[in-house]
């Protein structure tokens, strides 16, 4: 409004006004949440992000190798099915990874950033090797391998707790802390994997390639169901735990809200702790999968990444770890794939990592659809149709 | 004394220096994201796409080209490299900020993407681009990358420690210095922070929130795209090898906090990074050091880091703290 005349004529105001109310120009759309969606809707969104990746997948293939989609998941489906020993190398990295997801569930669904799970496991492979060198004349298999199993869990537990007790305690950021407790971990390994090796050449070899001491027995006639067996118990055992147990519910509670943790009497410290400790154990017994079941050997690269891709293989599920053995099973199965994919048209390995990447940016970015909902603007005025 | 000083400490420190560079990058970029709230866990798959931006930009214009222009033999390079690295940075920001997806989640995928790209690309260059050569080595490239000042050589050991890296060393430290210049004494550093401390905040006062991230990451992302660049184009000399990058985006996250998030401290964090990265082939020849105390000695810079972390949350000083937002998503509606 110009000068303070008291005479100001009413209307100029009045235009003021509206003019004003022509500035606010309303957006063309508005983000709102969502209430809960129905199973079949969610699940629905999700299908399509996955379907919609395989799409970008598929084209991206057509421009590297010219060949159209059916073929070259047609050779995906070769990579991954293609012989018995394709079939039952898919099985047992599923199992793997699906088992280093299942070890860091339980501190994700607490809101606690485990981004440590690779060092955890590493450090479970170590302490699995040392106890299959040192130990393995001293003492009966079955007790060496309860030993193995122990000390293990012990040495992923202690990982994960150290940032788990400042995290509780001080606060300290865990995402970060965990972090650099990966690198520690490799360091200490590729130490190890000096002394061990005797000369310079830092790779320890098959350990006891002859008397086997140490190695996880078969079952059954190939060796590695009881990595699948083992694993498959675990996740059914997670979700119990998870879905039915008063620890399950705390973990729940804290991490959907802290504040309501403390106020309805939880000891939030406890519960980190706790979470941290069962987090580290089962990553530690998945490092000792991997040496004694898996590769009878122990080298900085025995997590091999599953560490970090676990973490979207868990959140890709939602936590729930029955439905991690499907996720699990899409990230191998697409890096499987991939990797035929490499070799039939003489292009890098890395293509896995770059498949892997677009179907899990489809899937992060779907769940947007799924949590929120975007209102249009409305005609007249701001207010919005219900 | 002198003779150590001259034969032991000044080619270390000029590699330290080398080594420290990308770390600079990195965490000067990482540092902006990180003061918008957004833990950007994508920064090593950042770097290798800036990386591979360069090699792919200057490998195709030597392809295409007799004699290298140096003005366009620098600059196509340095585009791509910047393109690759932004676009990193956008598709971060449009998951995390606009369909607001889990930090750390979209962090993790973009480095297994970015990393993924850049060995793929890497190793199937030549394939692609139906290439009649058995390598990419990009020695043309490099030589106009590694172009030192003149006057480097007369200066004995001074002039060696401080005017022998190449234009992208010195372009670190100009680009540490601005954004430590913006993020302290301007308007915009300020808002960038308050949207970074306390979004809620911020957009009540009028602050664009999510533009003030967009724009921070997608610049972090390309400045952390650089520390790639140089790294193949002056280190590396121009060859690409698949990994051979490493470990240093994580190192230039573990850099961000060791220097409490200020870039001006990251130009020195860097050269002490960059020093420890290298120190265990000095103190191999000085103690005899095994291989296996070696390995010890190269994680360093991790428990360093470490112990920042336990110090700053054990002493609880407002100054030292990380961004109280940080990995944490804004929406305007929720309660």
């Amino acid at each position: 409004m110009e000068n303070n005349q008291s005479n100001a004529p009413a209307d100029a105001v009045s235009e003021a006004v509206i003019a004003n109310e022509k500035a606010i120009h309303e957006p063309l759309f508005h983000v709102v949440k969502r209430d809960a969606m129905p199973w079949y809707k969610s699940w629905g969104i999700r299908i399509a992000a996955v379907v919609l990746a395989m799409l970008v997948v598929a084209l991206f293939g057509f421009v590297l190798t010219k060949n159209d989609p059916i073929a070259i998941y047609r050779v995906m489906i070769d990579g991954a099915f293609g012989t018995e020993n394709r079939i039952w190398s898919l099985l047992l990295d599923t199992a793997l990874l699906l088992g280093v997801a299942l070890a860091v569930t339980p501190a994700f669904k607490m809101r606690f950033w485990n981004i440590g799970a690779e060092g955890q496991v590493l450090m479970g492979g170590l302490i699995c090797a040392a106890c299959m060198l040192k130990l393995g004349d001293k003492m009966s298999t079955g007790l060496l391998l309860l030993v193995m199993v122990v000390a293990s869990m012990l040495a992923g537990a202690i990982w994960g707790l150290i940032p788990a007790f400042f995290k509780a305690y001080w606060n300290a950021n865990e995402t970060l802390f965990t972090l650099m407790m990966n690198y520690i971990a490799t360091s200490i390994v590729s130490c190890y994997c000096y002394i061990w090796s005797g000369g310079g050449s830092g790779r320890v070899g098959i350990i006891n390639r002859k008397t086997k001491i140490g190695w996880l027995p078969n079952l059954g006639s190939h060796t590695q169901t009881l990595n699948i067996v083992i694993i498959l118990v675990l996740t059914v055992i997670l979700f119990i735990y998870l879905r039915y147990s008063k620890h399950g519910y705390e973990i729940s509670v804290v991490g959907e809200s802290e504040n309501t943790a403390r106020y309805i009497g939880i000891n939030v410290k406890k519960v980190i702790l706790r979470t941290m400790l069962l987090s580290g154990a089962l990553c530690g017994l998945i490092g000792m999968l991997l040496v004694s079941g898996t590769n009878h050997t122990v080298a900085t690269s025995t997590a091999g990444g599953r560490g970090f891709t676990a973490i979207m293989v868990s959140w890709l599920a939602k936590f729930n770890p029955l439905y991690m053995i499907l996720t699990s099973f899409l990230i191998v199965f697409l890096q499987k794939g991939s990797k035929e994919i490499s070799t039939i048209f003489g292009l890098n390995d890395a293509i896995g990592d770059i498949v892997s990447g677009i179907v899990i940016f489809f899937v992060i970015g779907s769940e947007f659809f799924i949590n929120y909902k975007l209102m249009l603007r409305t005609k007249k005025s701001g207010k919005e149709e219900k | 004394m002198s003779a150590f000083f001259l034969t032991i400490f000044v080619p270390f420190f000029c590699r330290a220096v080398v080594q420290g560079v990308p770390l600079l990058f990195g965490a000067t970029g990482e540092i902006l994201t990180e003061k918008s709230g957004h833990l950007n866990l994508g920064i090593p798959g950042t770097m290798y796409m800036g990386a591979i931006g360069g090699v792919i930009g200057a490998f195709i214009y030597e392809q295409k080209v007799e004699n290298l222009n140096p003005f366009l033999g620098i600059m196509i390079p340095l585009l791509f490299s910047l393109l690759f690295s932004g676009l990193m940075g956008l598709l971060y920001c449009f998951l995390t900020v606009t369909l607001r997806a889990n930090q750390n989640v979209t962090g993790l995928a973009l480095t297994t993407f970015g990393v993924g790209c850049g060995n793929f690309f890497g190793g199937s260059l030549i394939k692609i681009t139906k290439a009649d050569v058995p390598n990419v080595i990009l020695t043309r490239t490099h030589n106009l990358f590694c172009k030192t000042l003149p006057f480097a050589s007369k200066l004995g050991w001074f002039g060696e420690m401080v005017f022998s890296y190449s234009f992208l060393a010195y372009l670190s430290v100009i680009i540490a210095v601005i954004a430590a210049f913006v993020l302290n004494k301007t308007r915009v550093g300020l808002h960038l922070r308050a949207v970074g401390e306390s979004p809620a905040t911020a957009d009540a006062a009028g602050i664009n929130v999510d533009r003030y991230k967009y724009v921070s990451t997608i610049v972090g992302s390309m400045i952390a795209g650089l520390g790639g660049l140089y790294y193949i184009m002056d280190y590396a000399c121009g060859v690409w090898s698949n990994d051979g990058f490493g470990d240093r985006g994580w190192l230039a996250v573990a850099l961000v906090i060791f220097t409490l998030w200020r870039p001006a401290l990251c130009i020195f964090g860097s050269f002490i990074f960059g020093g420890l990265y290298i120190i265990h082939n000095y103190l191999t020849q000085a103690l005899h050091l095994s291989f296996a105390s070696q390995e010890l000695v190269q994680m360093t810079p991790y428990v360093v880091t470490i112990l920042v972390l336990i110090a700053i949350s054990l002493r609880k000083k407002r100054e030292t703290q990380p961004p109280a937002h940080l990995g944490q998503n804004y929406f305007r509606e929720e309660r």
